[in-house]
């Protein structure tokens, strides 16, 4: 318990007292003096993120209001629980500004349960969670969420660009129907996509890959600080495949933060430059090159990993 | 007859009021219905029509008058209440939703049967008719009524219609909803209230028994003809209409027939014919694109056995029985039709000795055919040498 929520004091402090708190500790527990210097790097980086986008023209005065918190996402102490079965233990974990992120760990570690929770779609038996340094109900307008595919009924009766326009319902509010200002901002965010040309089918005639690449356009019109994936890249095409890694570069460049829960551990250090590694508990989190390591991932997976062993999950 | 029914219902006063008041319940039950369908809730209406007895009976306990409004509203009440026990159930214990609808069903309308039975053994006569919100009675629609069942229905499709986009949403992707900030439990509840208020205006006039038909069957039907939720609603009020219209006019000429199953029965009606015959999602359209998709798959096989014997016979130039290709694949008695139409597409040409020959354009189109079966094939067993190396 201690190991968990030493590194998140770590990113709270200043960097040089992190990294003699992490020496302190590098006798005792390795894995711990890893992560502390992790979260130094964190900080340093997130240092790094907000200069880059204060200065960036992108960035409008209002926005820049709210996302002067010291990092993108804040979680401290989150534990939830489902009928007294905990699913997440005491997590904490710093989202830096600017980072792509991959939530990795094996099924049931509370992946899906973590991001909902930063959602604010499950509640928490304890814990906090900060988006920019304040609660994520203040924030949403910051939040853009992909969904798991599997989550809605395809088969329901409505168009393409019907569902990315609901990205715009949140900015919209009550009552305001999508006019034609949405449905231009529909069409760019598909063409984002390379999906421009089904924007009048109906959504049951697509692949489970172009179901993505649509959830994916429906978050890019939310026009967001922070876009939060649950399992992106499950099942898709390569040619879905490749959009999204566009995608998620391009949001980068332009200074976004993306938190996306992750299954195929081998492309993680391609597509992601941060990783949190997760197994109820926190295992790990931080820069791919430092966190992303055999024995961490040993310890998340409990010494079975199929990444590991050769034998890639698909 | 048929005559007779059209002045009827223009001039004949009672069945002008009954025919407007089943059609006003069923557009109202065939609107709020689609949601219910979509959101795969229509158990969800025959609890609430159910569970509205025992609130039928007690407003009239209370009140002592059979004048619609009270009732309506205890029906209500009861609807509401039983739809709150069911969320609840569903929230607190592990019963899942279906387990605890059947339960809250049945016991509403257990206990409603009871008190029905208690009031009837009473010596007054003032109970006398209660009995037919179990199946309905249209005849005893007033005018005023009427104007009831307009307004609460219009009630219901109008808040339908100020929250369409919330409630669009909260339909298809509830969770999104909440992430951008919409509260979904709220719009739930809301959503399910001005169902119920869409079911208890139907209770009079079709019933607590069948009612429940009205929210999924013009919305079922109505979801076979279209890819769009506005297109859908619409035609399921229309449809909920139709058949409010025609159950009701039918009921009040064959004197003795229930309202409720007539126009529970126009509405089954109209659901099969949607079923049957809607283009793309209908029955026989399906059956037919499979028929297309299984014949096109016949013919491609017999020019690929044609093929592979002019291989195996390469440079001779003799055709081939019929019946030999029969006897290579699976397509049997098909083999003919399958020739013939192969050779109207020249892919194939019968020579003088009745027998078959692949042409030249067949050769190539077979070769397309078994390369594409490579490609697509999960062993990728090679089936045809490739020409090009």
């Amino acid at each position: 318990m201690s190991d968990s929520s030493q590194p998140r004091d770590s990113v709270r402090r200043s960097a040089g007292h992190a990294a003699t708190n992490g020496a302190e500790r590098a006798g005792a527990a390795g894995p711990a003096g890893t992560a502390g210097a992790a979260a130094t790097m964190a900080d340093a980086h997130a240092r790094d993120r907000l200069g880059a986008t204060r200065a960036g023209l992108s960035v409008q005065a209002s926005d820049a209001a709210h996302t002067d918190g010291p990092s993108a996402i804040e979680v401290n102490d989150l534990t939830v629980a489902y009928r007294e079965q905990p699913v997440l233990w005491d997590v904490d974990l710093t989202v830096p500004n600017g980072v792509l992120m991959a939530i990795v760990g094996p099924n049931g570690a509370g992946k899906t349960t973590m991001i909902k929770a930063i959602l604010g779609l499950v509640k928490p038996a304890a814990g906090q969670v900060l988006v920019f340094g304040r609660p994520y109900a203040e924030q949403r307008k910051l939040v853009g969420y992909v969904p798991q595919r599997g989550s809605v009924d395809w088969d329901f009766p409505t168009s393409v660009l019907d569902v990315v326009m609901m990205g715009r319902y949140g900015a919209l509010g009550w009552f305001r129907r999508p006019g034609a200002r949405e449905r231009a901002l529909a069409i760019t965010a598909l063409e984002h996509v390379g999906m421009q040309d089904f924007a009048d089918r109906q959504i049951s005639q697509l692949s489970g890959g172009q179901q993505q690449r649509v959830f994916l356009a429906r978050a890019l019109v939310q026009d967001a600080r922070i876009y939060i994936m649950d399992e992106p890249f499950q099942g898709v095409d390569a040619k879905t495949e490749r959009a999204i890694v566009d995608v998620l570069q391009d949001l980068r460049a332009r200074g976004r933060t993306v938190v996306a829960v992750h299954h195929a551990l081998q492309t993680v250090p391609e597509y992601f430059d941060w990783v949190a590694l997760l197994n109820v508990r926190r295992i790990a989190a931080g820069p791919v090159a430092e966190v992303f390591t055999d024995e961490n991932l040993r310890r998340t997976y409990g010494g079975r990993v199929p990444f590991l062993d050769g034998t890639a999950p698909a | 007859m048929p005559f007779d029914l059209l002045s009827d219902l223009v001039t004949d006063y009672t069945v002008r009021t009954v025919a407007l008041g089943a059609m006003a319940l069923g557009a109202a039950s065939g609107a709020l219905g689609s949601f219910a369908v979509l959101r795969r809730q229509s158990l969800l209406g025959d609890a609430i029509s159910h569970a509205a007895l025992p609130g039928i009976v007690l407003a009239f306990m209370i009140t002592g008058t059979k004048s619609t409004l009270p009732l309506l509203i205890g029906a209500a009440l009861a609807g509401w209440l039983a739809t709150l026990f069911v969320i609840a159930v569903v929230r607190t214990t592990r019963l899942p939703e279906d387990s605890a609808l059947g339960i809250v069903l049945s016991v509403f309308f257990g206990a409603g049967l009871v008190l029905l039975t208690n009031v009837q053994r009473r010596e007054d006569a003032s109970q006398a008719g209660l009995t037919t919100f179990l199946f309905g009675q249209a005849a005893t629609l007033l005018e005023r009524d009427v104007w009831i069942i307009i307004g609460l229905g219009g009630f219901a499709v109008l808040v339908l219609l100020l929250g369409w986009k919330e409630f669009k949403l909260l339909a298809f992707d509830p969770e999104f909803a909440g992430s951008i900030g919409f509260p979904v439990r709220a719009l739930d509840v809301l959503l399910v209230s001005v169902l119920v208020i869409a079911i208890v205006v139907g209770l009079q006039t079709v019933g607590v028994v069948l009612m429940s038909a009205m929210v999924v069957a013009p919305a079922a039907a109505a979801r076979q003809w279209t890819d769009r939720l506005g297109t859908m609603v619409l035609i399921a009020a229309i449809f909920g209409a139709g058949a409010g219209l025609v159950g009701a006019t039918a009921s009040g000429l064959a004197a003795g027939v229930p309202t409720g199953p007539a126009i529970v029965l126009s509405a089954t009606a109209i659901v099969v014919v949607s079923l049957l015959l809607a283009p793309r999602r209908g029955l026989i359209w399906n059956a037919a694109r499979q028929a297309r998709g299984r014949r096109a798959l016949r013919t491609d096989t017999v020019l690929t056995d044609l093929f592979a014997l002019g291989e195996q016979h390469r440079g001779q130039t003799h055709g081939h029985a019929a019946t030999l290709i029969a006897a290579l694949g699976p397509t049997r008695g098909a083999v003919g039709p399958a020739l013939v139409q192969l050779a109207s597409r020249g892919l194939a040409e019968q020579l003088d000795d009745q027998s078959w020959l692949i042409t030249s354009d067949g050769n190539a189109e077979a070769r397309r055919i078994l390369r594409h079966r490579l490609a697509t094939d999960p062993d990728g067993v090679p089936l045809v040498e490739d020409e090009d190396r």
